[in-house]
């Protein structure tokens, strides 16, 4: 049976393709020569690292809580892997496991001792700054070249960030959402009582949706450092945000439990575009910030008028 | 690496009143080059083709392949060029955007190039400005000046943009990449002058004092080295202390006088940065006499040389990179599209340096809160392509 495209639970779903869609081809019209498998490719890598940070985000917004300190933590995971990854492939990838385990750590933390998630991951982002100076003083390194041949992977036809983007989203998607693990996390989120009462930790919930966001989190240092090939300790700072606009963007909520790993993928690569299109139209740097604020605006304004038909009805 | 030194800024100086006006050109100043003389030496005919650019560019494309394998000059008067710039939020940045501001216009004007435009990030940071160089080349650039948030993470935009056939020079903030062209002055040469300078000056020798500046970054290990060359040739100079001052005045005065008390008779002091008013600051606070100090270009600095020569006939040197780097790099990428591909991959242009004599111009022609400042032309960044191809 064909669903009704027209109900407003489907319409708010398919906003985060619909605002996709419209900004590509607002960019196909201002500059044709994206239209291409470079064009594309040249547009969307950078998207890629960013994709992945706000699935890690998407994980802890999952819970109701919010991590301000995933761009301090991408770019740590960076420097790991430009200097250690490389230097010593053993330790490296025990230390990336370490960074997922502190994940882990301080989902039980919060849990455990009821803190609230904005301070402790506050606190947490001067700690993975100050430890990514450490790993790498000065800007430097090197990725390993194996990092370096994945990310930069040419498949046919379509481009690896697509192929990419999509295998994630899919993915995700099929654990958080089609899954009975998948239920019970995003159940402890949107209604923690009703999963007590019924029998599930919401400490395991917890820990599992923290170990998911530091792995998504390393993914995405890994995937960045592959791209630029070698790092900086203030690398992905600005990933912090993006991560959260990209999760609001594609459809979730801050209310816990309501989140859509593939509209979150799509939020991550509509944010891209929409400063590769300002910059097209040649919308000085100044306004590029002010400009993705008011696209942010737009789509959450559109949302809101799907909830207000929902609710008439 | 000013923006990394406003970066800083944002986090020391928060709440700290405007006095000395920090954020200005921390790392400027050197002398003039004294070039009037060969500003005709070398001509190209660039300027002469403007009526006959349109035809040329129609056949541009077909003859394309020929061009490059010839040394030749290409034709560049189709030519795109951009400026991606990561900061703009210190007047060395602001002095640097109206170097490049002065000078590309008159060459889009000319039809030396057929456009000159400036693109700067708003957050100044690196994964900002490796979408935007991978968007400029997509916008069919044919060159793109960076002056990089980070000389390592944008090597794979700039690789790429390599591959795609654009030439990448990069300046100031530079980038590591082996494709790209860097285009910078030699701050060795600037502290070695230094030490040079107070040799002639106090031929007895004695002690320094060396204001450092950010720690890490590679500007800073250059002129130390230079420094360390100094005082290594002309050994009767000893550096006796050393403070960090982060190329800021208000940094460097609260550092040298928190050393002063502790500190022997000081001759000199060897800085890098606009530093030297607010050292000269820290001794007078002191009581102590005032040694020679050396300065970086900002008014403040030359105005308060000049108050000292009148008073007392204080002799010092200035010097540092000077913002219109801008314009030298917007030649120099207009020159590899001319089709010199053999121009040296690190090209290092003299620094600007001001002498008591040349004190009185370049103080009347740096406003007030600024950085002295020289426009490049076409033909000096001719020649001094030609110096750095000859090395």
């Amino acid at each position: 049976m064909m669903p009704n495209l027209m109900t407003p639970r489907a319409l708010r779903s398919l906003l985060p393709a619909i605002s996709f869609t419209v900004l590509l081809i607002g960019i196909f019209y201002v500059q044709p020569r994206a239209m291409s498998f470079m064009g594309l490719n040249l547009m969307l890598n950078l998207a890629l690292p960013i994709a992945l940070a706000t699935i890690a985000q998407m994980f802890i917004i999952t819970m109701n809580d919010i991590d301000l300190s995933l761009g301090g933590f991408v770019s740590f995971t960076a420097c790991i892997g430009a200097t250690l990854l490389g230097e010593s492939p053993v330790l490296g990838v025990l230390a990336l496991l370490a960074c997922i385990g502190v994940y882990a750590l301080l989902g039980a933390l919060i849990h455990v001792r009821n803190l609230p998630s904005i301070v402790v991951t506050l606190g947490m982002s001067f700690v993975w700054l100050g430890a990514a100076i450490l790993v790498l003083p000065t800007p430097g390194g090197q990725a390993p070249d194996w990092l370096r041949a994945i990310v930069s992977v040419k498949t046919p036809f379509v481009p690896f960030v697509i192929v990419a983007s999509a295998i994630i989203a899919v993915g995700v998607h099929l654990f958080l959402m089609r899954s009975s693990t998948g239920v019970i996390l995003r159940g402890a989120g949107g209604n923690p009582q009703a999963v007590a009462r019924a029998g599930w930790s919401l400490f395991r919930a917890k820990v599992t949706l923290y170990a998911l966001a530091g792995f998504f989190g390393v993914l995405s240092g890994l995937t960045l450092v592959g791209l630029t090939t070698s790092a900086d300790a203030n690398i992905a700072l600005r990933y912090t945000l993006l991560s959260i606009a990209g999760v609001i963007l594609g459809g979730g909520e801050f209310v816990g439990g309501r989140v859509s790993p593939i509209g979150a993928v799509l939020g991550a690569l509509t944010l891209t575009l929409a400063s590769s299109l300002l910059s097209f139209l040649r919308i000085s740097g100044d306004w590029q910030i002010g400009a993705q604020g008011a696209i942010l605006i737009l789509v959450l304004a559109l949302r809101t008028l799907v909830n207000r038909m929902e609710r008439r009805k | 690496m000013h923006e990394r030194r406003a970066d800083k800024h944002e986090f020391s100086e928060q709440g700290r009143p405007f006095h000395t006006r920090p954020h200005s050109m921390r790392l400027v100043d050197g002398s003039v080059p004294s070039r009037t003389s060969n500003l005709n030496a070398v001509n190209f005919n660039i300027k002469g083709n403007e009526t006959m650019s349109k035809y040329y560019a129609a056949l541009f494309a077909m003859t394309v392949s020929v061009l490059a394998l010839s040394p030749a000059h290409a034709d560049t008067s189709s030519k795109k060029i951009a400026f991606s710039n990561n900061y703009a939020g210190n007047t060395w940045r602001q002095a640097m955007l109206a170097s490049w501001n002065d000078v590309t216009p008159k060459a889009v004007a000319d039809g030396i190039v057929a456009a000159a435009d400036v693109f700067t990030t708003a957050e100044n940071q690196a994964t900002e400005q490796a979408a935007q160089i991978q968007n400029l080349v997509l916008q069919g650039y044919d060159a793109i000046v960076v002056n990089a948030a980070s000389p390592t993470a944008l090597n794979g935009a700039i690789k790429e943009a390599c591959d795609a056939g654009v030439v990448v020079v990069t300046f100031d903030g530079i980038a590591t990449e082996p494709c790209a062209w860097r285009v910078t002055v030699d701050f060795k040469e600037i502290g070695y002058r230094q030490v040079k300078f107070l040799n002639d000056l106090h031929p007895e020798g004695g002690n320094l004092l060396e204001v450092r500046g950010l720690p890490g970054t590679s500007i800073d290990s250059q002129y130390h080295d230079g420094i360390l060359a100094g005082v290594k040739d002309f050994p009767k100079f000893k550096v006796v202390s050393e403070v960090q001052g982060d190329w800021s005045p208000t940094v460097a005065q609260k550092a040298v006088a928190s050393v002063l008390p502790s500190l022997p008779d000081i001759v000199g002091v060897v800085t890098q940065g606009e530093v030297g008013f607010g050292t000269a600051e820290a001794f007078k606070a002191a009581g102590r006499p005032i040694p020679t100090v050396f300065f970086g270009n900002s008014q403040a600095e030359l105005a308060w040389w000049k108050e000292n020569i009148d008073k007392n006939g204080y002799k010092s040197l200035s010097g540092s990179i000077p913002p219109g780097m801008s314009s030298m790099a917007f030649w120099v990428a207009q020159q590899i599209l001319d089709g010199k591909k053999d121009i040296p991959k690190d090209l290092t242009v003299p620094f600007l340096a001001i002498d008591a004599a040349g004190l009185d111009a370049a103080l009347a022609s740096t406003p007030e809160g600024g950085v002295a400042n020289i426009n490049y032309t076409q033909d000096i960044a001719i020649e001094a392509i030609a110096a750095a191809s000859k090395q």
